[in-house]
């Protein structure tokens, strides 16, 4: 069947709705995790990208090394990829308490060139197969368009996690600890919460979500050394537009940025590289302070 | 303040005007003689990141603005003025309504000015989107927006995507009478070409503007509040930065001959911000030093691969930690000067 929409056949539209789509879910997955870790730690993750690349990797490694699939990997990735986020924390961005919240970026800049250059020397640049699991293979038929399973398993389970996070951080009495601490650690510390710990295992749980992202993409996009490399400048950009104050605001930013990028490939195919940059300068002249972010 | 304190903070300021300059005067001689060790090349590719540097320390150290998207600057800066050297056109808009120019190929320095220009160009663009936000969100904006002039060259005609611009010519100056494909001769242009960006931002670092500037760093709303426009201020800065990052990139092309991707890729805006870190931040001489080391790492490091990017994480990490005020800035503490 199809419907010509300016001579663009309707299973184009819609594949590259979902295409865009999964590229939202891995920008709100991403934008999530430096909004929950920047509250925390006032610290842009830089290396947010390169640990995406780990979990991907994690992935890998379990699959070919332990035999552990995909499920495994879902659980592992992220709980390997947070200790080693914790051990960050301790030994090295603990550090850099009190001083310019600069310091933070170039070190995370820093260590996102460690581990980026350690991969790339092991596995040059090339990217390494990993298959779809058996459960999510083949595709449904949705009368308008295919849909393969796997990718609708992406969309669906990001969402879950991202409202998860939500859920967290908004409503429950944890999450409630976590926000007080944000607005004056002094003083939630005072009331004899381990602050300090809370800070670290924020940074574990961010980071954690940024490799749960990467085992997501790489039946997608393949395990590659650079595979966070790019995307994680566009996911500034993501942040920028979508402004750090609100976890809904990331993730809403991120499945909208994604679905936007999505539709320009569509129709604009040349300029789908920088939508996400145009949006941003736009919506810096309008509202600088991002689209859900409040002025500070 | 007494008459005794002006007259001794006249003193220190005097005694501080010494030091620096005594210290530009060795740092001039030993440029001046070095081609005759240290092979020519190396030396010219060593000043213009040492230039890029320092126009980069112009933000960072002295308004307290990262950016993180300098190398659209030096790209874009190196491919104007490459292509204006060895084509010399300019094709904007459509074939019926724009500008068409055809110049022909161009004296380097002209073309080096062209480059300047379109830097300064983009400088005014950028700096008045990203000066709308503040600390690190100033540092992705810009990162952003480089990305954005990457692509930018990737696609656009006059670049030539993957392949860059190859073979430019390095060309005469007045009347054919300086041969700047002699390397001796090209050595001392670019040494001029240095000499005059970084007296530059020596004058504009010690000037009323300058001090406008250093106040912004320490305290954003005392300035405002005492009736400086500071956005005017960074604004200025940021485009001011930009055309000397841009006289450092279209030398730089001039001098290696080719303009490509690798100048306008966000690694390299990472690059000038560890040699400005390494050399220390707000210093006048640290981001030369800095950029030097940078520069001869890279050379002799050339052979192990990716490694080299896993030394430059490692320099990153261990200067954040334990080393913030950088080689300059920690000999200048220990004597207790200012350089």
């Amino acid at each position: 069947m199809m419907i010509p929409i300016l001579n663009i056949s309707t299973q184009a539209l819609f594949g590259q709705l979902l295409l865009g789509l999964i590229n939202g879910a891995f920008y709100a997955l991403l934008s999530l995790g430096l909004a929950v870790i920047f509250g925390m730690l006032n610290i842009v993750n830089f290396a947010h990208g390169a640990l995406y690349m780990v979990g991907a990797f994690c992935a890998y490694f379990l699959l070919n090394l332990f035999g552990l699939g995909y499920w495994w990997a879902l659980l592992i990735a992220p709980i390997v990829v947070g200790a080693l986020g914790v051990v960050i924390e301790r030994t090295m961005l603990q550090r850099l308490a009190g001083l310019d919240h600069l310091y933070g970026l170039l070190l995370t800049f820093g260590l996102a060139l460690i581990i980026q250059g350690v991969f790339q020397n092991y596995f040059g640049s090339s990217g390494l197969p990993y298959a779809i699991p058996p459960e999510l293979q083949g595709g449904s038929n949705l009368g308008f368009m295919y849909l393969p399973n796997y990718r609708g398993w992406v969309v669906v389970f990001s969402l879950v996690v991202c409202l998860a996070t939500w859920f967290m951080i908004e409503r429950t009495k944890l999450g409630a600890y976590l926000r007080a601490a944000t607005e004056n650690p002094s003083l939630v510390r005072a009331f004899g919460i381990n602050v300090p710990l809370m800070i670290t295992l924020t940074y574990g749980f961010g980071v954690g979500l940024a490799a749960l992202a990467g085992v997501l993409a790489a039946p997608i996009n393949q395990v590659r050394p650079l595979m966070g490399a790019d995307f994680i400048i566009v996911v500034f950009a993501v942040v920028v537009i979508g402004g750090m104050g609100s976890i809904m605001g990331s993730v809403v930013t991120g499945f909208m940025l994604g679905v936007v990028e999505g539709m320009t490939k569509v129709f604009w195919p040349e300029a789908s590289n920088t939508v996400v940059f145009v949006i941003m300068a736009v919506v810096l002249l309008i509202k600088p302070a991002g689209l859900f972010g409040r002025t500070a | 303040m007494t008459a005794h304190a002006i007259s001794s903070s006249a003193a220190i300021d005097a005694a501080k005007r010494r030091d620096e300059l005594i210290a530009f005067a060795v740092l001039f001689l030993v440029l001046a003689a070095a081609p005759a060790v240290i092979y020519p090349f190396f030396l010219m590719q060593a000043l213009c990141f040492a230039l890029f540097a320092c126009a980069f320390n112009l933000l960072i150290g002295y308004v307290g603005l990262l950016s993180f998207g300098h190398a659209m600057f030096l790209g874009l800066a190196g491919y104007v003025s490459a292509h204006m050297a060895k084509v010399g056109t300019i094709d904007i808009g459509s074939a019926n309504f724009g500008i068409h120019l055809n110049f022909g190929p161009m004296n380097p320095l002209v073309a080096i000015l062209f480059g300047v220009a379109a830097s300064a160009i983009l400088g005014v663009l950028t700096g008045a989107l990203a000066i709308r936000r503040q600390g690190i969100y100033f540092a992705m904006i810009t990162l952003a927006l480089s990305q954005m002039i990457y692509f930018f060259c990737l696609q656009a005609p006059f670049t030539h995507g993957e392949d860059g611009i190859q073979g430019v010519p390095q060309g005469k100056l007045l009347l054919g009478h300086i041969d700047l494909s002699q390397q001796t001769t090209m050595y001392y242009f670019v040494l001029a070409i240095f000499v005059v960006g970084f007296a530059i931002i020596h004058r504009v670092v010690n000037s009323p503007f300058g001090d406008v500037l250093k106040s912004i760093r320490e305290n954003e709303p005392r300035a405002i509040s005492l009736g400086y426009k500071s956005d005017q201020y960074k604004l200025a800065a940021f485009v001011l930065s930009a055309a000397l990052v841009g006289l450092a990139g279209a030398t730089k092309s001039i001098v290696a001959q080719n303009a490509s991707l690798t100048d306008v890729h966000f690694a390299m805006s990472g690059e000038v911000v560890l040699m400005t870190l390494v050399g220390g931040l707000g210093t006048f001489f640290g981001p030369i030093v800095g950029a030097f080391i940078i520069v001869a790492m890279q050379n002799y490091l050339a052979g192990f691969g990716q490694w080299v990017q896993v030394i430059q994480g490692v320099i990153f990490v261990a200067c954040v930690l334990a080393f913030r005020r950088g080689i300059v800035g920690e000999i200048a503490h220990r004597l207790g000067i200012s350089l």
